[in-house]
């Protein structure tokens, strides 16, 4: 295919293809899958390789919230204003089983699920989840984003 | 009981009155006393060079709602002395109806933060403290999250399903 030099596709494969493999995100960091989202990220695991290695700790520069660790409802609308100062196209990630579901926090403090406050693409259960769950998750994410309708 | 600790002789010797009770269990001194009691007592405790407690090491509180006691709360301050490597349990029983202490935050700084989280969660309040506000919930929480009989299922969202913008559908 490369050797008649040059390539046909359909423009909105392309700009999917493109999306997928330079994901800006933005860690929101509140708890212990602080740790494990490090260890994906670092060297052993590195998430680079999919595209997704650079944290950008604005919202408004990056493509994906990462929500990582426990939301109180303290914190939720602190959430909630971070998820609206991001540019369109965004995604969202919830890292971790309480960020998915509260996890065994069922109590007073905390969010039953932040997909109560903000819509969630990906979910990666696990307390905390693996790195490879992790990557599993990430890289069902860039399924999604290849595979959706793209606006530009 | 036997007690030949230097700091429960002390108390009991000088604030014979306000003791309510006082038991080593172990070596771990525990001394009840009355409310009204703490500050003099704390700064006993603070200031007498043999006992030199210097180091306010906790401050917190239990519901002792259904623990078939006289009283509702016990406010429990654990201090320790780092010069003499020795510690203290001090309780203090407190009433249902409007539980009030005297704060000690003149005494020790660090109990200004520990009283304000007394107060947000169990509903104490400490005379003299200089900012008795919420310091872990929202200001727009209401109760006090630690009661017993704060409902276990009662959520306070402040956006999302149940918050006030948002009325829980039934």
């Amino acid at each position: 295919m490369f050797s008649q030099g040059f390539v046909t596709s359909r423009l909105e494969k392309a700009i999917g293809w493109a999306r997928k493999y330079s994901l800006f995100q933005y860690p929101f960091v509140t708890a212990c899958c602080g740790m494990e989202y490090m260890a994906a990220a670092a060297s052993h695991y590195d998430i680079d390789r999919f595209g997704a290695g650079f944290p950008r700790f604005s919202p408004r520069q990056a493509d994906v919230l990462w929500v990582v660790g426990t939301i109180n409802h303290k914190m939720a609308p602190v959430l909630k204003m971070v998820y609206d100062q991001m540019c369109e196209p965004k995604w969202v990630i919830a890292f971790g089983v309480c960020t998915c579901t509260g996890g065994f926090y069922d109590n007073y403090a905390t969010v039953q699920g932040i997909d109560t406050i903000i819509p969630v693409d990906v979910y990666i259960p696990g307390c905390p989840p693996r790195p490879e769950t992790v990557l599993d998750g990430l890289m069902k994410l860039q399924e999604k984003i290849q595979h959706s309708r793209q606006e530009f | 009981m036997a007690e030949d600790s230097l700091t429960l002789t002390k108390l009991r010797e000088k604030f014979a009155g306000h003791i309510v009770e006082t038991h080593s269990f172990r070596g771990d001194d525990t001394a009840s006393i009355q409310p009204a009691a703490i500050v003099p007592v704390a700064t006993f405790l603070k200031v007498d060079p043999e006992l030199d407690y210097n180091y306010l090491m906790d401050l917190t509180a239990v519901d002792c709602l259904r623990l078939g006691k006289p009283y509702r709360f016990e406010v429990v301050y654990h201090f320790f002395s780092l010069a003499k490597k020795h510690r203290v349990r001090v309780k203090l029983p407190v009433e249902a109806r409007n539980p009030e202490v005297n704060s000690i935050s003149s005494l020790w700084a660090g109990a200004d933060w520990y009283e304000r989280e007394v107060w947000d969660m169990f509903g104490i309040k400490f005379r003299g403290h200089p900012n008795l506000k919420r310091i872990l919930m929202y200001e727009e929480f209401e109760g006090h999250p630690l009661r017993k009989d704060y409902p276990i299922r009662k959520r306070q969202p402040l956006i999302g399903p149940g918050s006030p913008s948002q009325p829980q559908p039934k």
